[in-house]
């Protein structure tokens, strides 16, 4: 075997690899098109919000803006971001040769641009594209569904299956491909994380499927598993879907601590501080998605005890959360701290998620929740979560592996602007949507009264703003990729340790065709 | 330029005070108790979370102040503790326990429906709401409720009056001071009818009844929107309820009930 | 090509079954136990789609419950469909009857589901029907009336904080 890669300019290198570095770019490139694509959608929803009364599209096409926003950005940039990573990192921070199932690894990439094209082609159908929300509510997504919908099942049992191949090979990697040494307690967080995601997935995909499935029977076959008219009930819906919802925001945020959890101690110059208790809250904290999703929905007229189950079930989660954002700080302390633009992107996701979770919590409040429900102040919070959560991580994942990933070093000054603009412009979108949601803007509304309107122009600009510094990131990318300075070293970052750091730069197109012998080396926490 | 006449509209909104006090910022006390103690309990746990991100970020500050690498500082090499951890994982769990009193105290207030003088049944359609008084005798009294603001408006060819999608046709009329009970379902698909100041929202389910109450001790408008998206003028179903003495609202009654005969 | 390690197709196959059981889980499970949970805690009001038979009756004359009976017509349903009392006063354990009257409006033949939905939800369990129109569809012909009957008994058990129960009939157009 040669350690040459292909010419990267043959169509069938892309489409027949199963090397999880082709595999861990191609789903890193398609979730950054997907991302555009999706952000495209939200600064078509901030223009219409820009003022109040109707200017540019109409109130139908403003719900399939908000649907197919939600939906490309959770289905299509983040996830297939994470498995993207996944791919690219897991085998060499493991000592692995490639993952398990390199063949399955091909048809997961490759079966979520048809869906996504599907997905996209309904916007172009009589009726338009679905315009029911990403959460999909029977019976407005069954009864009451352009006929788009049927699409939008399909989308969504491909990309099901997609993640669910992903998972199992992920899953297979981990717990049979590691090196000799490399034992659970010795694994990077990064990898860690994953394989519980991994298991989330298998568990709540699943879920979904089976949550359209019936969508698609109530709406082809006579069924009437969400219409009180043959016996069923709208709201069974709401609960199988958030049974998988629920464990799906956990899905997105968990890789997103694992990258935060290797990037911060690089910086710090520092191990990982409590490296067991990072794994332990992170499985808590995935075992406890099962049993909160019904917070969701405090206002369907639950019974008080389940209302409460649920309340207290949720605030229960902040506990293992905080566990891990202490953690974070205290690796922090008195480390030897540099910014470069990983460590800010980490840092800002610190400080916004940070955010994201106390108002999570003051929404986990049933009470309250009566007033935040389905306002602005929980599109506030979500986006603080995904954005400066899910998203920012990324973007210090990218900018952290980038040089080992193709040899070349990003432009740092660019990068920083990248990061303020983006840190300044998410800041100026979403943290007055707090205070309008609170003033009792409801959400997925194309028009607003005349006292939300200042707020809503700010954070019309704000996204602008945000939405350019993407462009930014994307530029600094491609040039990085195309012509960046080259890096010779192993180890890009001072601080930085795994086994990533060990191979050489840019990272050959094989790497531990020989396993490395770790049974001496101390690594990580047991360090 | 239009943008740049924007964008310095949005500066002085920023630094002028006086626009501050005109954009609400903040959750509405309302004007029932129940209304209250919810507010009560909205501040409480955010004041919670100030403080404990201003102990949080404060030190994480200091360490990017203090411990960074241009100022030589040499990193230390602990990296656990198993005190640390569990401390740390009970003060949040008793910070915790603190909240979930007055929050459960509440919940249980929300939920005590009974003994309520006048029960009205809400309706959602796509995209009106509709009311109906139970009576005992007569005839109830039932009525639409539609969005009031001129197409006019919502297409920018009229100025926008100042309760711009918020206004009805026909408003729901309620006494001041008694416990109104409503009873809200759907006719097509779920909505849910919600009113701010008098602290009140309740999904309405196609086929299903919900209840929730209120008891408003001020009389005035209080405005209030669908939260659930139910479809293209999912925006564009506002409510308004009147809150007036007792009397009015005989009269009120008196008068409905003859345009119904 | 290495060939794959044989734990690894064990892991796998495992794992489809696991997503698969995931899948079936959906059906065989949560569907039903939505409806075990909805009968047992009477989430959305819902009541007991059979004939009740009481064990023994004892009708408490110490109080009075208020019942409301509201009619809901679903989306378009042309029918005219009203209780003949919106409210009536009864004794726990008491059997009391109402009429529905319901007219189809159209020149058709339709079918007709009502749907109940009791308020509050927690009082559900404890409104028991003996003879219901609701248990099975009404057909109509085109202009015809019906006067439909319901046979019902507040349980002597219902809690006592509860002085007011709604019953809320939703009719959807269920014509083939």
């Amino acid at each position: 075997m040669s350690d040459h890669a292909p010419s990267a300019t043959s169509l069938s290198r892309w489409l027949y690899t199963t090397n999880h570095k082709d595999i861990g770019s191609m789903y890193l490139w398609f979730s950054l098109s997907m991302f555009i694509l999706g952000g495209a959608f939200a600064m078509v929803i901030r223009a219409e919000l820009f003022q109040p009364g109707m200017q540019l599209i109409d109130p139908n096409f403003y719900n399939q803006m908000t649907t197919l926003h939600g939906l490309v950005m959770i289905f299509g940039a983040i996830m297939p971001a994470f498995v993207g990573l996944a791919n690219w990192l897991i085998p060499i921070m493991i000592g692995a040769p490639d993952m398990a199932l390199p063949r399955m690894n091909n048809w997961s990439f490759w079966i979520l641009p048809p869906a996504f094209l599907m997905l996209a082609s309904t916007l172009f159908m009589e009726g338009g594209a679905p315009a029911f929300g990403w959460t999909a509510y029977a019976p407005l997504s069954t009864t009451y569904a352009p006929p788009s919908v049927t699409f939008f099942i399909f989308a969504v049992h491909i990309l099901g299956v997609s993640s669910i191949m992903g998972s199992i090979n992920i899953i297979a990697t981990i717990m049979n491909m590691r090196a000799p040494g490399m034992t659970y307690m010795k694994m990077p967080m990064f990898v860690w994380t994953w394989l519980i995601t991994a298991f989330l997935l298998v568990a709540v995909m699943p879920v979904l499927a089976g949550a359209v499935t019936m969508m698609l029977m109530d709406i082809h076959f006579n069924t009437s598993f969400f219409s009180a008219a043959g016996g069923g009930d709208p709201v069974l819906y709401q609960h199988i879907f958030w049974f998988f919802g629920h464990p799906e925001v956990y899905i997105i945020i968990l890789p997103a601590f694992g990258v935060i959890s290797e990037i911060i101690p690089t910086f710090s110059r520092k191990t990982l501080f409590g490296y067991s208790s990072m794994v332990y809250a992170t499985a808590s904290i995935a075992f406890m998605s099962f049993i909160v999703w019904a917070h969701h929905m405090y206002t369907v007229g639950m019974p008080v005890a389940g209302e409460l189950f649920f309340m207290y079930a949720t605030m229960l989660i902040a506990v293992p959360t905080g566990v891990k954002v202490f953690n974070w700080v205290s690796t922090m302390w008195r480390g030897a701290l540099t910014f470069e633009t990983p460590m800010l992107f980490a840092i800002g996701f610190l400080i916004l998620f940070t955010i994201g979770g106390f108002s999570g919590l003051m929404l986990s409040i049933a009470p309250a929740d009566f007033q935040y429900h389905d306002t602005y102040f929980v599109v506030a919070h979500f986006h603080y979560v995904m954005v400066a959560g899910a998203v920012f991580s990324i973007t210090a994942a990218v900018y952290y592996w980038l040089p080992k990933m193709c040899g070349r070093m990003y432009n740092e000054t660019m990068g920083k602007v990248n990061f303020w603009i983006s840190f300044v412009g998410f800041n100026i979108t979403f943290f007055p949507q707090h205070f309008v949601g609170l003033a009792g803007m409801p959400r997925r509304v194309p028009d607003y009264a005349l006292q939300f309107a200042d707020f809503n122009m700010m954070s019309s600009i704000g996204a602008f703003i945000y939405g350019m510094s993407q462009l930014l990131f994307m530029y600094n990318v491609i040039a990085t990729v195309i012509a960046g300075k080259p890096v010779e070293e192993n180890k890009t970052w001072e601080g930085a340790s795994g086994l990533e750091w060990t191979i050489p730069t840019p990272a050959p197109y094989h790497t531990f065709e020989v396993p490395p012998d770790l049974t001496k080396e101390k690594i990580h926490a047991t360090a | 330029m239009k943008i740049l006449k924007n964008f310095s509209l949005i500066l002085l909104t920023m630094f002028s005070t006086n626009l501050w006090a005109q954009n609400q910022v903040n959750m509405s006390g309302g004007f029932t108790d129940v209304g209250a103690e919810i507010y009560d309990l909205h501040m409480l746990i955010l004041w919670i979370c100030v403080a404990i991100g201003a102990i949080v970020f404060g030190i994480m500050f200091y360490s990017m102040m203090f411990h960074t690498k241009s100022r030589g500082h040499k990193p230390a090499d602990f990296h656990e503790s198993t005190s640390v951890e569990i401390i740390w994982t009970v003060i949040p769990f008793l910070i915790l326990i603190g909240m979930a009193v007055p929050a459960t105290s509440t919940l249980l207030e929300i939920y005590d429906n009974d003994n309520a003088e006048i029960d009205i049944l809400v309706t959602g359609y796509q995209w009106k709401w509709k009311y109906e008084y139970l009576e005992g005798d007569s005839q109830n009294i039932e009525f639409y409720s539609n969005l009031s603001t001129p197409q006019s408006e919502i297409y920018n060819t009229t100025e926008k009056n100042e309760n711009y999608l918020l206004e009805v046709d026909e408003p729901v009329v309620i006494p001041v001071n008694t416990k109104v009970r409503f009873l809200i379902t759907a006719n097509d698909v779920i909505h849910s009818w919600w009113v701010p100041e008098i602290g009140v929202k309740k999904d309405a389910i196609p086929g299903f009844i919900n209840e929730t109450w209120s008891k408003v001790n001020e009389e005035g408008i209080y405005r209030g929107q669908c939260t659930e998206l139910c479809g293209a003028y999912h925006g564009f179903m506002p409510i308004e309820v009147h809150v007036v003495s007792q009397e009015e609202y005989a009269l009120w009654k008196q008068a409905k009930q003859s345009q119904g005969d | 090509m290495q060939l794959l390690k044989n734990n690894t197709i064990d892991l796998t196959v495992k794992l489809v079954m696991a997503s698969v059981a995931m899948f079936v889980f959906v059906f065989v499970v949560m569907v039903p136990l939505y409806d075990v949970l909805c009968d047992a805690l009477g989430i959305n009001g819902k009541t007991s789609g059979r004939s009740y038979v009481a064990e023994k009756i004892e009708v408490d004359t110490t109080r009075e419950i208020t019942v409301q009976f509201v009619t809901i017509n679903n989306s378009n349903m042309p029918w005219i469909f009203e209780p003949s009392e919106v409210i009536t006063n009864v004794n726990p354990g008491a059997m009391n009857d109402v009429t529905f009257y319901a007219k189809n409006t159209t020149n058709k033949y339709m079918s007709a589901q009502a749907i109940p939905s009791v308020s509050p939800a927690r009082a559900s369990t404890y409104f028991h029907k003996t003879e219901c129109f609701c248990f099975d569809k009404q057909d109509l012909g085109a202009n015809s009336e019906i006067l439909m009957p319901l046979r019902y008994i507040v349980d002597q058990n219902l809690p006592k904080d509860i002085k007011t129960i709604t019953l809320s009939y939703t009719i959807f157009d269920i014509t083939e």
